[in-house]
């Protein structure tokens, strides 16, 4: 029997009325690499904070290296070798790599600095064997690096527990890669890694063990080569999956109306000369790798960022100098790739969030109609299976796949005829992907088109008609989705872009 | 999962109510140990004395939704009150009253436009602007007082009806709120100024002109901050360009005693309010028990630091 470094015994936790953690009972081992897998909401996350100390636990016991811990810090928890690598990076990007690895625990006298930052460093990194510069500022690395830095800083003060929270959501294939090989080191050292992550080929690939939650229960914990990717699937759902996409309606025929024209389009923002059509009823997908210009198409043409040159054509008329604002009106829809920091104003409600784009459709001389808004917002919560079902909901609160729904309605709110969106089932549960995926066929079938950016290849082949290649700001090719698999588009841009490592999870995006 | 349930809703309404209950607590202290307080003429005259800061904090609560700061509400002011006793005196007292809003209408739009033109931090550039406003008003007067008097200037700032009951000042004022209540609730204005302060971006990528909803936001506070001088002044008969000093400062205290976030996004107009009449509550409880005054300052402080914990623990609580 490994020993135990952590164990939770019926942690309870709840955040306002949301029940998220229900007496949980969960382990963990020295020198184990021990993954937490669930739906969104599922509380995965909620349990790694917790261990961290960022979360207060309304019940149970949490037992550290067989100590009880009553009243538990982020600080505390370093203090008894706990780290925390969050999703977000907390580190200060004016500080160089060194600086940033031991802050908080410099050599000081009477707080004066020694200044041996670099030279602690060096004696750190012979042992991680990262590469990294010392003397780099932090704001200039990429964000492989960055974790790294996280994970030095996490050594440096001798964590005997690493817990890493989707590690991998912000990391191409390659630097995931390099990643799991970190973790494979960290673990090799004796340390335990508690890794949450909602990438199951990224668990199965990494762990010893895995834990499946739902609805803030563990289902099971067990070795991972007992698992598969079915297997968790069907535990995080408590039912048999049904990843299959909806079928597509037929393509619109050759003399349906080009709802959206692009010619020539090139902007600051790396686009050089991208030339698109997206007809009547048409989803067409952008399939390119991170950085290869595919937001950034979506974002020029709704006049998000400002465009140098190339015309624009919205339902054959001329569209010079797109704004948000003129987009809006011409029935553009941009859904963003952020729905919390791009899409959705979380210190409001449901109701004024879904009707902002419209209000003149819902107003006379400025005047808010409020009971027009109610029934529209009702319908469309009610259309999209929105829950909570109520329209003044605190969304902010919402799980992710929810508050993607209302971001969906409120851009259905004023039925638009070209919809833009930029990776429209990132981070959302398998039930609520389902009802995007169905509400992109709807779109098409109502006569609208689509214009569909997904780092998820799967996606964009399943559900388009036709689909552009795109690399570093360009438009390299068109493929012809029936027939092709994730691995001949991957092939083929591996063949335009070498230097790159595709995967067939290039989902890392 | 009910006592969860009750504790998040207790916070919530901590959060929302604050300002009311330590009104209420306040009335109910004053009322049983003084007998001067709870008085019609008494209670009448704390409104009364409210009605200047009333006005521009409830405009200021648009700004501050709307993830703004104004610094320079006490300097508009102070322009505003001179420019309304110059006119008066060397033209006409009504047009002298009627230019005040304006004046702060015009300033209010400079400092929206150099916020969204120059995008420079609102605080920095209020900030800046208060200065430049002082030096305008100086310039006007040329350091000097302006007496005004002429009878048909006061009728704003004293003038009563209601069987000379209700100050004709303070029913500008009711009106004032309520129009700025409607704005922000009832008109497609009013949200883009919470969208505009909850998430720009999101704002932005949803159509909303940002910049002119903060321009928009600014210019009402200008004009509340003239109107206040207007009302002002005429209670004085005399316009001094240090009119409205501090002025600033006790809105935005105002507004954050009423649980408007100083992050943007949230916040109610009829909360500032509420948390104008309780700075004056404060002060008359000083006037009526006769306590040495060097107290008054502490105690405000202390009860804003309580007011701010108390929203604070409602939001941060996890």
């Amino acid at each position: 029997m490994p020993d135990i470094v952590v164990r939770l015994a019926k942690i309870e936790k709840s955040f306002g009325p949301t029940r998220v953690l229900k007496a949980i009972d969960l382990d963990f081992s020295a020198g184990e690499v021990h993954a937490i897998v669930g739906e969104n909401g599922a509380g995965k996350s909620t349990v790694g904070k917790i261990i961290g100390g960022y979360y207060s636990f309304d019940g149970g016991r949490l037992e550290v290296f067989g100590e009880l811990v009553a009243s538990w810090t982020p600080r505390r928890a370093l203090q008894r070798g706990i780290a925390m690598i969050h999703q977000e990076l907390q580190l200060v990007p004016a500080l160089s790599v060194a600086d940033n690895v031991f802050l908080g625990i410099e050599e000081n006298r009477g707080g004066v600095l020694s200044g041996t930052e670099i030279d602690r460093f060096r004696a750190l990194d012979e042992r991680c064997g990262f590469g990294l510069d010392p003397a780099a500022e932090v704001r200039s690395l990429r964000i492989a690096d960055r974790q790294k830095v996280e994970i030095m800083r996490a050594i440096a003060r001798d964590a005997r527990v690493i817990i890493m929270d989707e590690p991998t959501s912000s990391l191409t294939a390659d630097e995931a890669e390099r990643l799991h090989e970190v973790i494979a080191w960290l673990a090799g050292d004796g340390r335990t890694v508690i890794y949450v992550t909602h990438f199951l080929d990224h668990a199965l690939a990494t762990a010893d063990r895995v834990t499946v939650m739902r609805d803030g229960e563990v289902v099971r914990t067990s070795p991972v080569a007992s698992e598969t990717k079915a297997s968790l699937v069907e535990a995080m759902l408590g039912e048999p999956a049904d990843v299959a996409f909806p079928p597509i309606p037929p393509p619109p025929d050759a003399n349906a109306a080009v709802l959206l024209e692009v010619r020539g389009l090139t902007t600051d923002s790396g686009l050089d000369d991208v030339s698109l059509r997206v007809r009547a009823g048409e989803i067409v997908g952008l399939i390119g790798l991170v950085g290869s210009g595919r937001s950034e198409t979506l974002r020029a043409i709704f006049g998000a960022d400002p465009i140098r040159g190339g015309d624009i054509r919205v339902a054959e008329a001329s569209y010079r100098e797109p704004t948000p604002t003129a987009s809006v009106n011409r029935g553009l829809a941009l859904i963003p790739e952020d729905r919390r920091k791009q899409g959705l104003v979380l210190t409001q409600v449901v109701r004024p969030n879904v009707s902002l784009p419209h209000l003149r459709a819902i107003s006379r001389l400025g005047i808010v109609n409020e009971a027009a808004e109610r029934r529209r917002v009702r319908g469309l919560i009610d259309h999209f299976n929105v829950m909570p079902a109520a329209i003044d909901g605190r969304v902010a609160l919402y799980s992710g796949g929810n508050q993607q729904k209302v971001l969906l309605s409120k851009w259905m709110f004023g039925g638009p005829r070209v919809v833009l969106l930029d990776e429209p089932s990132r981070g959302v549960d398998i039930g609520a992907r389902r009802r995007i995926h169905d509400f992109i066929v709807e779109l098409a079938a109502s006569g609208s088109g689509v214009l569909l950016v997904s780092s998820e290849i799967e996606e964009v082949i399943g559900l388009s008609h036709r689909a552009y290649l795109m690399s570093r700001g360009r438009i390299v090719g068109e493929v012809e989705p029936r027939g092709t698999t994730v691995e001949d588009v991957l092939f083929r841009l591996f063949e335009i872009d070498r230097g790159m490592t595709p995967r067939a999870t290039a989902a890392t995006a | 999962m009910k006592r969860a349930l009750d504790r998040y809703s207790l916070w919530a309404f901590v959060r929302h109510y604050a300002v009311l209950i330590i009104i209420v607590v306040l009335m109910v202290y004053m009322s049983l140990i003084s007998d001067a307080f709870l008085t019609p003429r008494n209670l009448l005259n704390i409104l009364n004395q409210s009605t200047p800061l009333a006005l521009i904090a409830a405009a200021l609560t648009l700004v501050i939704i709307s993830g703004g700061f104004d610094l320079s509400t006490g300097a508009i002011f102070g322009v505003a009150t001179v420019s309304a006793a110059w006119l008066a005196v060397n033209v006409d007292p009504i047009l002298g009253l009627a230019i005040a809003p304006f004046v702060g209408l015009l300033l209010g739009i400079a400092n929206g436009l150099i916020i969204t033109g120059l995008h420079v931090h609102s605080f920095l550039a209020t900030l800046a602007t208060s200065l430049v406003f002082r030096g305008i008003a100086i310039l006007i007067t040329g350091g000097f007082l302006i007496q005004v008097r002429i009878p048909e200037f006061i009728w704003l700032g004293r003038g009563r009806i209601f069987n000379d009951t209700v100050n004709v000042a303070v029913l500008f004022m009711i009106v004032f709120v309520a129009a700025m209540m409607f704005l922000l609730n009832r008109t497609t204005f009013g949200r883009r100024v919470y969208a505009v302060g909850g998430n720009e971006e999101a704002a932005i990528l949803s159509g909303v002109r940002v910049n002119l909803v903060k321009i928009g936001a600014f210019a009402l506070t200008g004009i509340a901050s003239g109107l206040a001088a207007a009302i002002s002044v005429s209670r004085l008969s005399m316009g001094q360009p240090q009119a409205g000093v501090g002025y600033e400062l006790q809105a935005i205290a105002a507004v954050i005693l009423g649980g408007t976030s100083i992050y943007g996004g949230e916040g109610a107009v009829w909360r500032s309010v509420a948390g104008v009449l309780l700075l004056q509550l404060i002060d008359n409880a000083f006037n009526i028990l006769d306590v040495n005054p060097f107290y008054k300052d502490l105690t405000t402080g202390l009860i804003i630091v309580a007011a701010v914990a108390a929203s604070a623990a409602g939001r941060w609580r996890r």
